[in-house]
């Protein structure tokens, strides 16, 4: 990747300057924009191609369990729900974190989100088209998945799940376009036509004719408001609503009026720890450790723990009245001491005692054991997942044999390809779009988004002062080491 | 004696608000079709045995063109009009599409129905052998997994073993109905609920609502099905579509054919009764005849389950000392 595919020219002020605010705008605006142009480097390409291939594998052997049935997966009637439902449910769920996390965090007005809310809100694309997709392997007979509009049946909590999760999946892709906006236009003036005019083209459409005037800032600005406040109380009601196809039946085990909250706080739960484990890979593999610093990864990090804390009390409320009255609990003792043991501690290890001890450590508050705990909150909540399906699934309702659900290759190859998936569909998106909110980031300042205090800031201060102390607009952005964040003009 | 002759004056006013016209206007090709007799190999010598039973029987039969045209062909639309004239257990199904005017008309224009099928197992009658499940099986060339009619073993209060066949329970409140997100479980004219495998998405949200474990799912492409002759029906899903979901039917062609389900008739020890609920008759493969509601009144025959509210069609008599319920949560797996 050439530096010189920037139009330089387009970095500097109307005096023709660098100054504070340029400078920090033409670094937000090479590390954004750099992946997008270029040849590819040899990395990318590799990863890609290893991604694509397992998600075509995945495919492949979804086509094969198409012919076969779902027998070939693992399925039989005493284990009628399974690894796919917790795949709908897992990728679902991750994604409502990207999109609630970037969405609280807006309506907070909190200033550090900037370099987050891009890959946050991309997550949150990636992923809920991923488990809508789920819903296909799911299926006996995808093929008639039309049917679900077409046929209504108000009285069915899949109509409601299908209603919700289009709803949210349109939902998603308007907040995750919407900041875009400003970012195309400046993409476009940075690039200029000359070199690929197709993209040129494609990049101006998307800018809706932004210019970056009071009216459109204002205009923006409500709609993201509005939309952030939409997107909340629409992926709880997602994510109830999903609740709901498992607690509206009568089976011991899914019939719990905790399971609304309980779906929710899960989702939030291993949705922040995706956007961490993305973070932490993006800002290695596209070079944004400038922007997205250890102050970021910290504060994840105890909203993280918090949501793990609440998910912990909700996994306690779930077990133990059933468990202590006895009435309905052979589902409860095969959880914690049975056939789903392992899988259940599995999840008290690493996802909950493991990370919020790496949390609560100093020592490991740092960017690598953040990154190590939400790799554990993931795998352990889909883990978890699977505890909350399965068991009451396979308890015998009459009496009789427990059922057995047996993972095959068919299985693991589809799940394993919906993982793959986030990274592929992530790199691909990022090639084309910025990985940066630039507009978000320029509007914040360097100071809004870097952290002030730390020494490694003090580092970067020492070496470019200027980024401190000048300032072009004439506002006081910064007065140099220590500034309190509240002072910085949003 | 007077039972009977009561039980047939009732059939033939069922005649005659059915026309035999109906029969010739079929609603598709095999409105008419009395494919669930020929394919069932019913065991026509047990039929032929009792005098009274045939009486009953061709009772059943009388209206075999009639209910298939309904059953078949519109069985939807007609199941909708029936379900607005029905008072209160069918409430929940009236939001199938149509509703008000139209409905009503569809309901003015049909019979109502003649027959409401149930039935009685008595507990105390069954060994266990599982030749109703062979049965079962056999008619609809089901696999060995999927147990429409499936024997449990159950112990009672005083330890002893005894046996649990569990049908469908044709509930009037199906918890399967209203979760099937396409409307590919309905309920017939005569409280039979069925699936339509060419509806069916195969998202099983009916087997994780069902509370008694009734429903079965095709989950392989590699069960060989004899060549067939007529195609499948809601009636008479045979042969089992890939990817969809299975249950007992009632054998409701049969009982519309005046024959008894399969499992009834393969039961030696006559434990089954097919039942009727509106000319209040009961018989079993022995060629018991009983009225029904003092068969059901005599014995206190219970319901399974009844705390899920969903209005089995099936009644139990029990042995002494079993408590079906009770019996059922605490058996050991």
């Amino acid at each position: 990747m050439k530096e010189t595919d920037i139009n330089e020219s387009a970095l500097l002020n109307e005096n023709g300057q660098r100054d504070a605010e340029q400078a920090w705008a033409a670094d937000v605006r090479r590390a954004a924009i750099r992946p997008t142009i270029g040849r590819a480097s040899v990395a990318w390409k590799l990863s890609v191609t290893v991604l694509g291939l397992v998600v075509l594998a995945g495919l492949g052997a979804w086509i094969y369990q198409f012919k076969r049935g779902l027998g070939a997966a693992g399925y039989n009637d005493q284990a009628f729900w399974a690894v796919y439902i917790v795949d709908v449910v897992t990728f679902i769920g991750v994604s409502y974190g990207g999109a609630v996390i970037s969405a609280i965090l807006r309506l907070t007005g909190q200033s550090w989100r900037a370099p987050l809310t891009r890959l946050a809100e991309g997550t949150a694309l990636v992923t809920v088209l991923i488990g809508a997709l789920f819903i296909f392997p799911h299926l006996g007979r995808p093929e008639r998945f039309w049917e679900i509009p077409i046929y209504v049946n108000t009285s069915s909590p899949l109509f409601w799940d299908f209603m919700a999760i289009s709803t949210y999946v349109l939902a998603t892709v308007i907040f995750f376009y919407l900041p875009l906006v400003p970012d195309m236009a400046i993409v476009n003036k940075t690039l200029g036509r000359a070199d690929r005019p197709a993209r040129f083209r494609i990049y101006k459409a998307l800018s809706l004719k932004w210019m970056g005037n009071e009216r459109q800032r204002r205009l923006l600005h409500s709609v993201l408001t509005l939309i952030s406040l939409i997107i909340i109380p629409l992926a709880v009601s997602v994510h109830s609503v999903l609740s709901w196809a498992f607690a509206t039946t009568s089976r011991p085990g899914w019939m719990e009026s905790v399971f609304p909250p309980y779906f929710v706080i899960a989702a939030l739960y291993s949705g922040t720890a995706l956007v961490i484990v993305v973070a932490s890979a993006f800002r290695k593999g596209y070079r944004l450790e400038r922007f997205i610093t250890k102050r970021h990864f910290v504060r994840l990090g105890y909203i993280m723990a918090a949501l793990g804390l609440v998910y912990a009390y909700l996994t306690i409320a779930d077990l133990l009245s059933e468990g202590y009255t006895g009435i309905t609990s052979g589902w409860i003792r095969q959880t914690i001491a049975g056939r789903y043991a392992i899988p259940f501690w599995f999840y008290v290890v690493f996802g909950e005692v493991l990370p919020i001890a790496l949390v609560a450590v100093k020592k490991t508050r740092n960017i690598k054991g953040m990154t190590v705990a939400s790799v554990g909150v993931v795998i352990a909540l889909w883990v978890k997942r699977i505890v909350i399906v399965l068991p009451p699934v396979t308890q015998p309702l009459i009496g009789g044999f427990w059922g057995t659900y047996h993972f095959t290759w068919v299985s693991i190859t589809i799940t394993v390809a919906g993982v793959a998936a986030i990274p592929f569909g992530l790199m691909l998106l990022f090639r084309f779009l910025p990985v940066l909110s630039i507009d978000e980031m320029e509007e914040m300042g360097e100071l809004g988004s870097v952290e002030q205090v730390s020494k490694e800031t003090l580092a970067v201060q020492k070496q470019a002062p200027a980024y401190a102390y000048a300032n072009g607009n004439g506002h006081v952005n910064g007065n140099g080491v220590g500034m309190p964040e509240k002072e910085v003009q949003l | 004696m007077r039972k009977l002759s009561k039980s047939k004056q009732q059939a033939s006013g069922g005649l005659d608000l059915i026309p035999a016209e109906s029969c010739a206007i079929p609603a598709d090709g095999q409105a008419c079709s009395i494919m669930p007799a020929v394919l069932a190999d019913e065991p026509a010598g047990s039929v032929e045995k009792d005098l009274s039973r045939r009486r009953f029987l061709g009772m059943f039969g009388a209206v075999a063109g009639a209910t298939a045209v309904l059953g078949t062909g519109v069985e939807l639309l007609s199941y909708r009009a029936y379900a607005q004239g029905l008072p209160k257990t069918n409430n929940w199904t009236g939001n199938s599409g149509m509703t008000g005017s139209g409905a009503a008309d569809m309901a003015s224009t049909q019979a109502p129905p003649t027959h409401q099928w149930a039935m009685v197992i008595d507990l105390s009658m069954c060994n266990g052998c599982g030749s109703c499940t062979a049965a079962c099986q056999k008619a609809h060339y089901l696999t060995p997994d999927q147990t429409w009619m499936k024997v449990f073993e159950l112990t009672d209060t005083t330890g002893q073993t005894y046996h649990l066949p569990r049908p469908c329970m044709q509930c009037e409140n199906p918890p399967c109905l209203h979760v099937c997100p396409v409307h590919a479980t309905f309920r017939q004219e005569q409280g039979v609920v069925l699936v339509n495998q060419d509806r069916c998405i195969g998202c099983r949200m009916c087997m994780a609502a069902c509370p008694y474990e009734a429903r079965y799912f095709n989950w392989n492409s590699d069960v060989k099905y004899p060549p067939i002759p007529v195609e499948a029906t809601p009636e008479f899903p045979v042969p089992q579509r890939l990817g969809t979901v299975g249950k007992c039917t009632f054998c409701v062609g049969n009982l519309n054919h005046g024959l008894l389900s399969e499992c009834a008739a393969g039961c030696q020890m006559g434990a089954i009764y097919n039942g009727d609920l509106k000319t209040d008759v009961a018989v079993n493969s022995a060629g018991t005849t009983v009225k029904l509601s003092k068969f059901l009144d005599d014995n206190n025959a219970v319901t399974f389950k009844p705390e899920q509210n969903t209005h089995p069609r099936v009644w139990y008599i029990l042995g002494h000392g079993q408590n079906l319920n009770a019996d059922a949560s605490t058996a050991k797996s």
